[in-house]
């Protein structure tokens, strides 16, 4: 009777739950846990066209209700993934999303041109990654530098582009609207706030970058606020997170408009947890009487 | 499939030296007990809400008789809630984690340990059958060591105070030479200081990492350390790793 069908830029989710980039590698781990084929989709650890090592000293640290991580987009690479990886995903039965990240306009180009032939449904565009140096979510602070390279990407992409936003934009709602009239088919926000910790012992930050990305259920409420307030200003389909815990935290993610969301940091507190949103989704419907996401979505 | 946090009960809890305590726990699902090699780990949760947010990695002190045992000092917030959990509590857990010790070591084996580094080296002497000796290295007040007594040749008992047995670091009393293999675990700097020692020597060393770690199972890569094939996963790669491939920073 239910139906937790959702179509976002012409590719059909079985179910609104994607799992988020960064927290879920390639998917080969939580393959050991639960079959993939039951998540709408899975984004991809965020790649660079060329391999990364990712940053030294403390990357994960723990916060209340929430970590903070300065990974430094550690991934195999735009080739590698190819190589290695997409095939792994392609058999999955899920829709694959390539996180893309880059320190410059030239690299994000030649990185979507390569994937343009492969067999991934959907580019999410990483503007706003907070742990490197250059590049990353520099290109996601000002509207007027994202709709430069949201543009040029565009032209050059031929998969449904989603662009995913930094909540440390000047201004979220204008970011979303720059990013929608450079093209982009979808948003997905929120990526990790911008923080910091300090080890009082040694006097010195905790990381070494000295800011790090915060996520976790603390930023719930932050990223709620965006995503409604970006839903209400653009007319292109929305995916949100920030700190969804549960199906019920999902469930806010769209009635405050989104159209799919993501889960990112809880992955690390239960493998399946995913399972266990998608199924409080199901429940949630059912006892509502909700026959489609589409009935309750933006509602409020 | 492999199985997600499951549930276990304390039969048991007690502290056995400042700071350091024993837990073991029992599986709350009939027929279906707890597994894992030496140098294993599991990640433990003892508490209900999300604070503090993530679950705590601890290596397997035993498994004997469908009881799991571990061995931990009490460092932050969520090792102290677990110091204060009684007989009848519940904890969440999931694993066995890591891919442990390789259990066919050859020749004469010397077991190293610092503070709560004997955790898993205990769990590892009763699985290897080879003829060994055991340093273990205390700040003060030594534990377990009435568990290693009659399964070596021989122990060596150190502590920074000089309160039992030699007054120093254990890596003042071993002799790298004498051993086909050595293992060791503990705070880093002495891990370093035992691998550069084998090295020298031209002796195998393994080593078992910690590491801070979000998920547990190798997907946050916070764990992740430099070695000389690249980063490698503390959690997954790990724990063990070959001595010669660990870069230590400086």
């Amino acid at each position: 009777m239910i139906s937790t069908k959702v179509e976002i830029c012409g590719v059909e989710f079985k179910n609104p739950v994607i799992v988020a980039s960064g927290t879920f590698g390639f998917g080969r781990e939580y393959a050991e846990y639960f079959p993939l084929s039951r998540l709408g989709g899975i984004s991809s650890k965020g790649l660079t066209l060329n391999k990364r090592d990712g940053n030294k000293g403390i990357r994960i640290y723990e916060v209340a209700s929430g970590i903070m991580n300065s990974i430094g987009l550690q991934n195999p690479g735009i080739d590698g993934f190819i190589e290695n990886e997409l095939p792994f995903m392609e058999k999955q039965g899920t829709v694959i999303l390539a996180n893309v990240g880059g320190n410059t306009l030239e690299e994000y180009i030649i990185s979507v041109d390569k994937l343009n032939d492969t067999n991934i449904d959907i580019i999410e565009l990483n503007i706003s990654c907070p742990n490197v140096k250059k590049g990353g979510m520099a290109f996601g602070i000002r509207s007027k530098t994202a709709y430069e390279v949201v543009t040029e990407v565009r032209s050059a992409c031929k998969k449904p582009l989603i662009v995913k936003l930094s909540p440390n934009a000047e201004d979220i709602v204008e970011m979303a609207e720059s990013c929608t009239k450079a093209g982009a088919d979808g948003l997905s926000l929120v990526n990790t706030f911008n923080g910091m910790a300090i080890d009082i012992y040694n006097r010195k930050p905790v990381f070494n970058n000295i800011t790090a990305g915060l996520s976790g259920p603390c930023i719930k409420p932050i990223a709620l606020r965006m995503v409604y307030e970006v839903s209400k200003a653009v007319d292109i389909p929305i995916i949100g997170l920030g700190g969804i815990m549960d199906y019920g935290d999902a469930i806010e993610f769209i009635m405050a408009g989104a159209h799919c969301i993501q889960v990112g940091t809880a992955n690390f507190i239960k493998p399946d947890i995913s399972i266990d949103i998608i199924e409080g989704i199901e429940e949630f419907m059912k006892d509502e009487g909700i026959k489609s996401l589409d009935e309750i979505r933006g509602v409020v | 499939m492999k199985r997600s946090y499951r549930k276990g009960i304390i039969p048991s809890n007690i502290q056995i030296a400042p700071n350091i305590y024993e837990m073991k726990l029992a599986t709350c699902d009939p027929g279906f007990g707890f597994k894992g090699k030496p140098g294993q780990f599991y990640m433990l949760r003892g508490w209900e809400a999300m604070d503090p947010f993530l679950a705590r990695p601890i290596s397997i002190s035993d498994i004997s008789n469908g009881v799991i045992t571990f061995l931990y000092e009490v460092r932050g917030r969520g090792t102290h809630i677990f110091s204060k959990l009684k007989e009848g509590d519940v904890l969440e857990l999931l694993g066995p984690l890591g891919a442990g010790f390789d259990l066919n070591v050859k020749g004469k084996v010397a077991l190293i340990s610092g503070g709560i580094g004997i955790a898993p080296l205990i769990y590892l002497m009763k699985r290897l059958g080879n003829n060994m000796d055991f340093y273990c290295g205390f700040r003060s007040v030594p534990y377990y060591t009435d568990r290693i007594e009659g399964k070596v040749n021989n122990i060596y008992i150190t502590t920074e105070d000089g309160s039992v047995g030699h007054k120093g670091f254990v890596t003042e009393l071993f002799i790298p030479e004498k051993y086909d293999t050595v293992i060791t675990c503990g705070p880093t700097p002495m891990i370093k200081t035992v691998v550069e020692m084998c090295k020298e020597k031209n002796v195998p060393v393994y080593v078992s990492m910690e590491n801070r770690m979000a998920c547990g199972i190798g997907t946050c890569l916070g764990c992740a350390i430099e070695t000389t094939s690249g980063m490698l996963r503390v959690c997954k790669e790990g724990p063990v790793f070959s001595g010669e491939e660990v870069i230590f920073d400086d």
